[in-house]
C-alpha cells in the first residue's frame, strides 16, 4: 500500500471514530463532553507518519485523532469515551484525557497550555540519554495566548532542546475567532522569532504537506538544530464542543474549509477504488470497534489510583 | 555516623546522596546551579554533579514543573525548588491540575515522582510572597502528598524519601530554621516519611505542629513545665495524608489539643485536625481543640510580622485558654 493511500485510510478511520462518537454521545452512552477534531485529521496523521514510533507526542482535549494517529485502536479510545474498563485508561480519563502511553502518546491535556513544557521535559529526558528522540507538542491557536506556551518556547530554545510546537490554527479560540483576542496574525509563527526559532506556515489539511514540514522540522530537532514553530491552518468541522453548533462562523467560511477536506484532497490523488476499499475497510473496523466497545465491562474504581500504590488512602 | 548539622546543610547532603543513590534524580529551579540557590540548599551540587542534573531555570515557574512532569513521564525523578513560598502559585495549575491527577486518570499507567521543594514560612524579616505558608492549598488536594521538616535529621531522611517515593510531594521547608543545628544519625532513618512523632512527651496538653512551628512549641513545652504544666507536643510532619493514630493516642491521653501554625486559622490544617480530633476523641476531651494560628491577613509588612507569627506566649495562652474551659 502506498503512503498516501495508507494515511487516508487513517484519517478515514479517524473521522469515522468521531462519528461514532457524536452518535454514542447521542445515544446517551458518552458521558461528559467531547471535542471533536473532524477537520484536522490531515494534522495528526502526517505529523505520526513523520515520527520514529519512539518520539514522543502531547495533545489537547482535542486529541482523539492524535491518540489513534500513534497506533491506539478505536476501540481502546471508544471504550474510553465510554468510561469501561477496556478504555486506554481504565475508563478513568475519558476523552479529554486519552493517554496511549504504550505508543509514546504521553497524554491528552485540557488545561490550555499546560503540556508545551511538558513536551520540553521529554525532550529534555531524550537529550539526556542521547537516544536521538524528539517531542511534539499539538496545541490550538487559543494555547498561543497563555503563558506557559511563551514558557516553553524559551525553555526550549535555550536549552536547544528536540521539540516540535505545532500549532493546530482551526481559527477560533472556543467560540471566539483567535483573530480578534491576539496582537499579530500568525499567532504562533508570528510568536517564534521571540525565542529566535524558526517557524513555518503549512497548509494542515494536506497530509502530504504536513508530513513533509513535520519530517523537516523532527530531523533538524534530531541533528541537534533544536525547536522548530509549525502553524498548521487548518478547521474544525463542528463546534468547539459537543454542545456548540458552532453558529457564530459565517456560512461561507464553513464551505470554503468544507471544501478542503483532508480526505477529499488526498482522495483526490488516490484511486477511486483504492479509496473505496479503505472507506470499506475504515469502516468495518469502526463499526467493530464500536460494538465491542459497547460489551466491554464498565469502568471501576472511582476511589482507585490515587497513589502510586493503587489506593486512595486519605485518612489514617 | 552522628554529625551535628543545619537544617540547610542536612537538606544539602540529603540532596547530594539521592543524587549519588540514583542517577534519574536531577534538580531544577531558579539559581539553584551556580549560585546553589538563595538559601544556599543545593551548594556544590551543579559542581559535582554537572549542568545536565542541576539546571538552572529560567523565572517561570509553570514551565519548570510543566517540564519536570515531561521528565518524570519518561522515568526521571525531578525534583524541582520554588525560590520562595510565594512563587509557587504560577506553577500552581500545573501541580494541581496535572501532577496531582495523572496517576489518578490514568489508572496508574502514568506515576509521577515530582519534589517540589517550598522554603516556607516567614520570621526571616522578609514580606509577603517571602514568608507564606500556602500549605493547606496542597493538602486539600488529592494525589499530592504534602510533608513539611522540622529538623536537621528530618531535613536529611525526608528528603530522600521523597525523592524515592513514587507519588507526587510538596516538601515544605521551614525557612527561618535552615541555620538550626541538630543531630543527624546518617547511617539510617528514625522515621517513615508519611509518620507523626511525639517529639517530646508531656501528660497535661498535646500540642500539634510542623515545619518551624515544632521549635517554638518545644520552647513553649519548656517554659510551661515551669507553670507545672506538662506539654506533650507532636510533630505531625506529614500534613498529607495525616498520620493521625499517635495524635488520637496522645490526645485520649491528655484530653487537651492545641494546634499551632504559621498558615491562617480559616481552613488551615487546624481546622481539618479539629475536626478528626472531635471525631475520633469526643468523649476523651476536656476542652475544644484550640488553634494558635497567623492572622487571617496578609502576610504583614517586615516590621510587623512579630504581631503576625505565633510565638512562645500565644503557645501557652492557648494552653491557658484550654485549661481555663
Amino acid at each position: 500500500m502506498n503512503d498516501l493511500l495508507r494515511m487516508y485510510e487513517l484519517m478515514a478511520v479517524i473521522r469515522r471514530t468521531e462519528k461514532a462518537a457524536y452518535d454514542l454521545f447521542m445515544a446517551g452512552l458518552v458521558k461528559g463532553t467531547t471535542h471533536l477534531a473532524s477537520g484536522q485529521e490531515a494534522v495528526a496523521v502526517g505529523a505520526s507518519e513523520a515520527l520514529r514510533d519512539d518520539d514522543y507526542t502531547f495533545a489537547t482535549y482535542r486529541g482523539h485523532h492524535h491518540t489513534i494517529a500513534r497506533g491506539a485502536t478505536p476501540e481502546a479510545c471508544l471504550a474510553e469515551l465510554m468510561s469501561k474498563a477496556t478504555g486506554l485508561c481504565g475508563g478513568k480519563g475519558g476523552s479529554m484525557h486519552l493517554t496511549y502511553a504504550a505508543g509514546n502518546m504521553l497524554g491528552s491535556y485540557a488545561i490550555v497550555g499546560s503540556h508545551l513544557p511538558m513536551a520540553v521535559g521529554a525532550a529534555w529526558s531524550a537529550q539526556l540519554r542521547g537516544s536521538e528522540q524528539i517531542a511534539v507538542a499539538f496545541f490550538g491557536d487559543g494555547a498561543t495566548n497563555i503563558g506557559a506556551f511563551h514558557e516553553a518556547l524559551n525553555l526550549a530554545a535555550v536549552w536547544k532542546l528536540p521539540v516540535v510546537f505545532v500549532c493546530e490554527n482551526n481559527l477560533y479560540m472556543e467560540y471566539t475567532p483567535i483573530a480578534s483576542v491576539t496582537a499579530v496574525a500568525n499567532p504562533a509563527a508570528d510568536r517564534a522569532c521571540a525565542y529566535n526559532l524558526p517557524a513555518s506556515i503549512v497548509d494542515g489539511n494536506d497530509v502530504l504537506v504536513v508530513r513533509s514540514a513535520v519530517r523537516e522540522a523532527a530531523a533538524r530537532a534530531r541533528d541537534g538544530g533544536g525547536p522548530t514553530v509549525l502553524e498548521m491552518q487548518t478547521y474544525r468541522h463542528f463546534g468547539h464542543s459537543r454542545t456548540d453548533p458552532a453558529t457564530y462562523r459565517p456560512s461561507w467560511e464553513v464551505e470554503e474549509w468544507l471544501s478542503r477536506d483532508p480526505l477529499t484532497i488526498a482522495a483526490a490523488q488516490l484511486s477511486k477504488e483504492d479509496v473505496a476499499a479503505a472507506d470499506a475497510r475504515a469502516e468495518k473496523v469502526v463499526a467493530e470497534a464500536v460494538e465491542a466497545a459497547k460489551a466491554a465491562p464498565p469502568a471501576e474504581g472511582a476511589l482507585t489510583d490515587v497513589w502510586a500504590d493503587g489506593s486512595s488512602t486519605w485518612r489514617t | 555516623m552522628a554529625d551535628t548539622l543545619t537544617i540547610g546543610k542536612a537538606l544539602n547532603l540529603g540532596l547530594r546522596r539521592a543524587m549519588e543513590d540514583d542517577p534519574k534524580v536531577v534538580l531544577m529551579g531558579e539559581d539553584i546551579g551556580k549560585l546553589g540557590g538563595v538559601f544556599r540548599i543545593t551548594d556544590g551540587l551543579q559542581k559535582d554533579f554537572g549542568e545536565d542534573r542541576v539546571i538552572d531555570t529560567p523565572l517561570a515557574e509553570s514551565g519548570i514543573v510543566g517540564t519536570a512532569i515531561g521528565l518524570a513521564l519518561r522515568g526521571y525523578r525531578p525534583v524541582v525548588e520554588i525560590q520562595f513560598d510565594g512563587f509557587v502559585y504560577p506553577a500552581y495549575d500545573q501541580i494541581v491540575c496535572q501532577v496531582a491527577k495523572m496517576h489518578f486518570r490514568s489508572r496508574g499507567k502514568v506515576s509521577l515522582p515530582i519534589v517540589i521543594r517550598i522554603p516556607f514560612g516567614g520570621g526571616i524579616g522578609a514580606v509577603e510572597h517571602h514568608s507564606e505558608s500556602p500549605e493547606a492549598y496542597f493538602a486539600h488536594t488529592a494525589g499530592l502528598k504534602v510533608v513539611a521538616c522540622s529538623n536537621p535529621s528530618d531535613a536529611y531522611w525526608m528528603i530522600q524519601q521523597a525523592i524515592a517515593s513514587d507519588d507526587p510531594i510538596v516538601f515544605f521547608e521551614p525557612k527561618r530554621r535552615y541555620w538550626e543545628k541538630g543531630p543527624v544519625d546518617t547511617d539510617s532513618a528514625p522515621f517513615a516519611l508519611h509518620e507523626s512523632v511525639v517529639t517530646r512527651p508531656g501528660s497535661d496538653v498535646t500540642v500539634l505542629a510542623y515545619g518551624p512551628m515544632v521549635r517554638t512549641a518545644l520552647d513553649a513545652a519548656t517554659a510551661a513545665e515551669e507553670d507545672g504544666r506538662s506539654l506533650e507536643v507532636i510533630d505531625l510532619r506529614t500534613l498529607s495524608p495525616l498520620d493521625m493514630v499517635p495524635v488520637y493516642e496522645s490526645v485520649r491521653r491528655t484530653g487537651r489539643a492545641i494546634v499551632v501554625h504559621e498558615a491562617p486559622g480559616n481552613l488551615g490544617l487546624g481546622a481539618e485536625l479539629a475536626a478528626r480530633i472531635t471525631e475520633e476523641c469526643f468523649y476523651s476531651l476536656e476542652a475544644p481543640v484550640l488553634r494558635v494560628t497567623g492572622y487571617d491577613t496578609p502576610y504583614p509588612a517586615a516590621r510587623l510580622e512579630e504581631e503576625y507569627l505565633p510565638d512562645l506566649d500565644r503557645v501557652l495562652d492557648g494552653v491557658d485558654r484550654s485549661f481555663g474551659w
